[in-house]
């Protein structure tokens, strides 16, 4: 086996490994720490990915002396490569961008454990992308879920107590259900392992056994995993565990977390049931309605409200409903346009929120319109990448928001009529929206105030968080303007999938 | 007349109904409680209009009597979410109906992968124990991830409850210790409570070093003996109180156990791990089984294990009780 194979299990354990250390060093030294295993992580992941495109096939690694299912086993294709090495990469990103605020907002002697959240919220996210046994997804959701929760509450001012209360509830309760749904298949099949899952479902079905519970054992997963990442009925714990929380943890919450798990339920229909199993049970149905009624409802509240954060937090709603309708079209095509809107959504909202708060504290902390008045010239660099973020999500050509519209719209073509036209009507309705509440906003932040502006903010400052954001808006470009390689890289990590 | 009143303010009757009425604590005077620091309070009038405020807002809304809308919908609210339990109970109740009978040898989780648990599992691994050897040894890597959920949830407990009185100013520490005042309350020690202690807190410890390093011989483990382990320990702070405890036990302690236990975990188990998966020659041996040295790795985990578990135990007790430890 060649050396590079390693680096899915160094990449979890480094980060688990840095984690555990992190917590007796000093505030700078976790962040000395974590930024090298962040840098590690991105290049050894997409030292795998050329690795894989080149052999041009998945393989399993033994994760000990035992084979599969008797031993745990990870997995890795080109897919879960790059992704691995994507979401290190905006983790990285959304932190630079972050740095102040994290040294603000979290108290002084507790900064390394901000760090030791960071670290083990990353290597349970690579673990959920690489496993490929249900259990061991589990056991990383649990981190997950408690990491996520350590970030939104580590703020304590305003509401993060209450929001990281709220998000605990819905998030265990998503545990739970996922839960009982692999100890029901379990009892079904007598595997945990994803591929003899497969297999035993496959025989399940051919002979019409256990249909009852098969059904209830996929809505269980399904809706588990959406209240998780905030699908649009149960969004409640969102707006302020996104609005209230230290800007990095925003932009990590919203682009990250939500994803690993979105992530995790393709890999259950593709890996554990099966694709076609599942689009032919009419839980594709549901999720397809959950999502478009996300897409339109999430603008709506975003268009309402009058909170520049809490804004960006209900657009991420409406852009978790893009992805489950993508998912609930029952199409590979859908899929994919999922899986690139994963990318599109992660890089463009983890942008915006990163310069909402330049924008916000070169208006005096003040996060309503009112006081944002003028700010895109007082913060010029988060005026401008602001702009770009919003045209993204609107959908303008040149940003990568416009690349996962066209998908979305191309793959629905190959769908059943009805969800065609729905697909096709909300799309261009969620446009519309979207284009009122970002853009009206973007003219709020370059209508010019009477006299000068205020304070601009001073260059020494701002180093750090404008070279984040200019890789930000690089990301977006390249997404934008060169999709066909990673379309095609997509294509062939799902095909490995199988 | 006035003698005749000084003897009714000494017998019990008058101090009971003293104390029933509220008008005397009975623990004035038999509880130990840190001096308290004189400083002056400066009012923040910013955030003190913004209290009145909330107060208002929160009266007008939350006010049963005047928020009739806010009756009908708490009325609502607990006929749905009982209908909702009760639909979703019927739900598991379906499923549970159609699932394998329980126990039958036909049923689809008896198939090679516990049957090799089962029969294979102690020549392979060392552990008298299978469930040990499964969790240890087959499926080590889920263990290490069920340790770090540990780990997170004590450093999330951390987060929200150390109160860290450095580095603030003088406002914000007076704020804190009135928000901490029940802290500074510790019981004055028991004597009945410390004399159950001083036999129970040694055989509870040692019990508990019995069952971790028997883990792998007998039932029990890391996660069972550290809880044991962790309870002594409890017991101990309370019957002794804290100046007792941090004579062996503070935040250094705590650190150093529990980085070094997972570290230790961490790096054996990735050693395991690699060599494993490169299918080199690993220097761990199974041993023979029934020995206390043998099962390998298991042994050491284990310790690991257990050590993390009951610092974990410890440290959520004394957070809760007075933020730090």
């Amino acid at each position: 086996m060649e050396f590079v194979r390693n680096f899915p299990f160094f990449c979890i354990i480094l980060s688990m490994f840095s984690g555990v250390v992190s917590s007796v060093l000093s505030g700078k030294n976790a962040k000395r720490l974590t930024f090298f295993s962040l840098t590690a992580i991105l290049v050894m992941s997409f030292a795998l990915l050329s690795h894989l495109m080149a052999a041009g096939e998945s393989y399993t690694y033994m994760m000990g002396h035992f084979p599969a299912p008797w031993g745990n086993e990870i997995r890795a294709g080109v897919l879960e490569a790059f992704m691995a090495g994507f979401f290190s990469l905006i983790m990285i990103l959304s932190l630079i961008g972050g740095l102040n605020h994290i040294r603000e907002d979290v108290e002084e002697t507790k900064v390394n454990l901000y760090f030791v959240l960071i670290d083990l919220l990353l290597s349970s996210l690579l673990a959920l992308i690489y496993t490929n046994d249900l259990f061991t997804a589990y056991v990383f959701v649990e981190i997950n879920t408690i990491a996520a929760c350590g970030l939104i509450m580590i703020h304590t001012k305003g509401r993060t107590l209450l929001a990281a209360v709220r998000y605990m509830i819905f998030a265990l309760l998503g545990s739970g259900l996922f839960l009982l749904g692999i100890s029901t298949l379990y009892d079904l099949t007598g595997h945990l392992l994803m591929e003899n899952m497969k297999e035993s479902v496959a025989v399940l079905i051919s002979k019409g056994e256990y249909g009852v519970p098969l059904l209830i054992v996929i809505s269980f997963m399904s809706i588990g995993l959406a209240i998780k990442c905030a699908l649009y009925p149960f969004h409640a714990w969102l707006p302020d565990a996104y609005g209230y929380s230290t800007a990095s943890s925003s932009a990590i919450l919203s682009s990250l977390v939500s994803k690993g798990y979105i992530f995790l339920l393709i890999k259950v229909f593709y890996r554990v049931i099966g694709f076609e199993i599942i689009a032919e049970s009419k839980i594709l149905n549901i999720l397809f309605l959950f999502g478009v009624a996300g897409m339109i409802m999430g603008s709506i509240s975003a268009m309402k409200e009058n909170d520049i954060r809490r804004m960006i937090a209900f657009s991420s709603v409406a852009q978790i409903g893009y992805i489950f309708m993508g998912i609930g079209l029952g199409t590979e095509a859908g899929i994919i346009a999922s899986l690139f809107h994963i990318l599109s959504h992660a890089a463009t909202k983890s942008l915006l929120f990163i310069a909402g708060v330049g924008l916000t504290d070169a208006s005096g902390k003040k996060k309503d319109f009112a006081s944002l008045r003028g700010a895109g010239y007082r913060n010029k660099v988060a005026g401008v990448a602001f702009t770009i973020g919003s045209l993204s999500m609107v959908g303008m050509p040149m940003f990568s928001g416009f690349i996962s519209k066209f998908l979305f719209s191309t793959a629905s073509l190959s769908a059943v009529p009805a969800k065609t036209l729905l697909t096709l009507i909300s799309l261009a309705v969620s446009t519309i929206l979207n284009a009122v509440y970002f853009l009206r906003l973007t003219i709020f932040l370059y209508t010019p105030v009477e006299g000068n502006h205020g304070a601009k903010m001073e260059w020494k400052t701002q180093k750090k968080f404008s070279l984040a954001l200019g890789c930000f808006v690089a990301v977006n470009l390249v997404l934008g303007l060169f999709s066909q390689p990673i379309v095609n890289i997509i294509e062939t990590g799902l095909k490995m999938f199988g | 007349m006035s003698r005749q009143r000084k003897n009714y303010e000494e017998t019990k009757q008058y101090h009971f109904l003293q104390w029933l009425f509220g008008k005397e604590d009975y623990l004035n005077g038999h509880i130990e409680m840190k001096e308290e620091e004189e400083e002056e309070i400066i009012e923040d009038t910013a955030q003190f209009s913004d209290e009145v405020q909330r107060k208002r807002i929160y009266e007008r809304l939350y006010n049963l009597d005047k928020n009739r809308e806010m009756k009908f919908f708490n009325k609502i609210y607990a006929v749905v979410s009982v209908l909702f339990c009760l639909c979703f109970i019927g739900i598991m109740l379906l499923a549970v109906s159609y699932l394998p009978r329980f126990g039958e040898a036909s049923n689809p989780d008896n198939n090679e992968v516990s049957e090799r648990y089962i029969e294979k599992g102690q020549e392979e691994t060392g552990a008298v124990n299978i469930v040990t050897g499964m969790i240890l040894d087959y499926r080590a890597f889920d263990t290490f991830g069920e340790s770090n959920v540990l780990f997170i949830a004590a450093c999330c407990v951390t987060i929200l409850l150390r109160t860290d009185y450095s580095k603030k100013s003088k406002e914000q520490k007076k704020i804190l210790r009135a928000q901490n005042e029940d802290r500074n309350y510790e019981p004055k020690n028991d004597v009945i409570l410390q004399k159950v202690a001083f036999f129970l807190v040694p055989l509870i410890l040692i019990f508990g070093i019995y069952v971790i390093l028997n883990g792998h011989l007998s039932p029990g483990g890391g996660f069972s003996g550290g809880a044991i382990m962790g309870a002594g320990l409890i017991l101990y702070l309370n019957a002794y109180g804290f100046a007792k405890t941090e004579r062996f036990f503070t935040s250094k302690t705590y650190k150093v156990i529990t980085v070094g236990a997972l570290s230790f975990y961490c790096l054996a188990k990735s050693y395991s791990f690699f060599t494993g998966a490169n299918h080199l020659h690993s220097i761990i041996s199974a041993g023979t089984p029934g020995k206390i040295i043998s099962a390998g790795l298991i042994l050491p985990l284990n310790i690991c294990v257990g050590l993390v578990v009951t610092c974990t135990m410890y440290s959520f007790y004394a957070l809760f009780r007075k933020g730090g430890y």
